[in-house]
C-alpha cells in the first residue's frame, strides 16, 4: 500500500504555473487482464448489491418519510433556512438512490424538486401546489410499486410533473440567464 | 484490458447517507478492498484522511458541516500537513455542468453520477489509479490538470504562459503496463 508521502517530486515551473509530476504510489497495483476479468469483477459487484436489494424497499420508505417530514416542517414553522435544506436534501438523496432501490420514476420525480428548490428566485413564492404534488408523486410512487400498470403512470406522473416545473422555472427566470442556462441545460456528467 | 488489486487499496467514502454508504461499501468489499472507512460529514472525513491516509477518497457533495467541495479544497492544499495529491472521486447527484466546473476547480480528480453503477464505479477507479494526471499549481488552483487531452483543434487563446509544448505529462500507467517496463 502506497502510506508514504510521495517522494521525487518533478516540478516544472512555468512563468504562471507550475506542473507537478510525483510518482505513482499505485502503479504496482494494476496489471493486464483481459477483459472477462473485468467483466467479472463487475458482476460480482453486481451480485452483492443484489444481496442487499431485499432491504432496499426499507430503505426507500426512510427516505420518503424523510421527504415528508421536512415537507410537514415546512408546513408547520413556515419556510426557513434549515427546513428548505432539509427537503432539499430529503429530495437530493431520493434523486440520487431511488433508482438503485427500484424506483428510478420516484428519481426522476426528486430531481424535479431539487430543481425547483435550487432555481426558483424565492421558494416561498412558489406555487405550494407545484412542491406538495412533486411529495405526493413520490410517495406514491413507492406505495404504488407493487401495482401491475404503476410503473408506466409513475413514469407519465414524474414526466409531467417535470414539464410542469421546467415551464415554471422558465417563466421566473426569464431575467436570470445563469439559473435560466442551468434549467435548460443537459447533465454533462457520463453515467455509468 | 488492466485490473486493480483492490486488497492493497485503502479507501474513504464519504456521504451523510447511511444507505449509499452501505451501497459503496457493499461495492468496493465485492471488488476486494479490505479497507473502506466511512465519514457521514465533511468534519470526520479531514480527520480521517489526516488519520488513515487513503490512497483514494470518494466523497458525496452534499454532506453537513462542511460539503465534499469543502473537503476537496482542504486536502488539496500544497502547503499543508497532509498527502495533496490523493485521487479525489465525487460521487454526486448535481450533474450539472456549472457545478461540475465548480467541483473540478476545487480539485476533484474524477465525477461519478447517482445513481451508482459498478460499472461506472471500477472505471473511475481504474482511471486514477492506471491514468494519474499531473498536478498543476498556479495562483488561484491546486489540483489534477483540468486539461484531459490535448485538444488540437482548439483555437482559443493560450492561458498558461510558457507554452503548452512544455508541459511535462506523467506517463501513463497503462502505457507502462502495456510496455512491460
Amino acid at each position: 500500500m502506497a502510506r508514504k508521502q510521495p517522494v521525487e517530486i518533478k516540478v516544472d515551473t512555468f512563468r504562471d504555473h507550475q506542473v507537478i509530476t510525483q510518482p505513482n504510489p499505485l502503479r504496482k497495483l494494476v496489471r493486464p487482464a483481459d477483459e472477462a476479468h473485468l467483466e467479472a469483477a463487475v458482476a460480482r459487484a453486481e451480485q452483492a448489491l443484489a444481496g442487499l436489494s431485499g432491504e432496499f424497499e426499507d430503505w426507500m420508505n426512510v427516505e420518503c418519510e424523510r421527504l415528508s417530514a421536512a415537507y410537514a416542517a415546512i408546513a408547520r414553522d413556515g419556510l426557513n433556512g434549515e427546513n428548505r435544506e432539509e427537503l432539499f436534501r430529503a429530495a437530493h438523496d431520493i434523486k440520487g438512490g431511488a433508482a438503485t432501490f427500484g424506483y428510478p420514476t420516484a428519481a426522476a420525480a426528486a430531481e424535479s424538486l431539487c430543481r425547483i428548490i435550487e432555481h426558483a428566485p424565492d421558494l416561498a413564492r412558489v406555487p405550494g401546489e407545484l412542491i406538495m404534488h412533486h411529495v405526493n408523486a413520490i410517495q406514491a410512487i413507492y406505495r404504488e410499486q407493487s401495482r401491475i400498470d404503476a410503473v408506466g403512470m409513475a413514469d407519465q406522473l414524474s414526466k409531467r410533473l417535470r414539464g410542469v416545473a421546467d415551464e415554471y422555472l422558465i417563466r421566473v427566470n426569464r431575467d436570470r440567464p445563469e439559473h435560466l442556462e442551468a434549467v435548460l441545460a443537459p447533465s454533462i456528467v457520463p453515467e455509468g | 484490458m488492466f485490473i486493480i488489486d483492490f486488497n492493497k487499496l485503502r479507501f474513504l467514502v464519504c456521504d451523510d447517507n447511511a444507505h449509499m454508504r452501505r451501497i459503496l461499501r457493499t461495492l468496493l468489499h465485492s471488488f476486494g478492498a479490505r479497507e473502506v472507512y466511512e465519514a457521514e460529514d465533511g468534519a470526520t472525513a479531514l480527520e480521517m484522511y489526516s488519520h488513515y491516509v487513503p490512497d483514494i477518497v470518494i466523497t458525496d457533495w452534499s454532506m453537513p458541516i462542511f460539503d465534499g467541495l469543502e473537503l476537496a479544497q482542504m486536502i488539496r492544499q500544497p502547503d499543508g500537513s497532509g498527502n495533496p495529491y490523493a485521487p479525489i472521486i465525487m460521487l454526486t447527484g448535481h450533474s450539472e455542468k456549472r457545478r461540475v466546473m465548480i467541483a473540478r476547480d476545487a480539485g476533484v480528480t474524477e465525477f461519478l453520477a447517482k445513481p451508482i453503477s459498478a460499472k461506472g464505479l471500477y472505471q473511475r477507479i481504474l482511471n486514477v489509479v492506471a491514468n494519474p494526471r499531473p498536478f498543476i499549481k498556479t495562483k488561484n488552483y491546486f489540483g489534477p490538470d483540468r486539461r484531459r487531452n490535448t485538444n488540437n483543434a482548439y483555437i482559443g487563446v493560450e492561458r498558461r504562459v510558457g507554452g503548452k509544448a512544455e508541459i511535462v505529462q506523467q506517463p501513463s500507467l497503462l502505457d507502462k503496463a502495456r510496455s512491460g517496463s
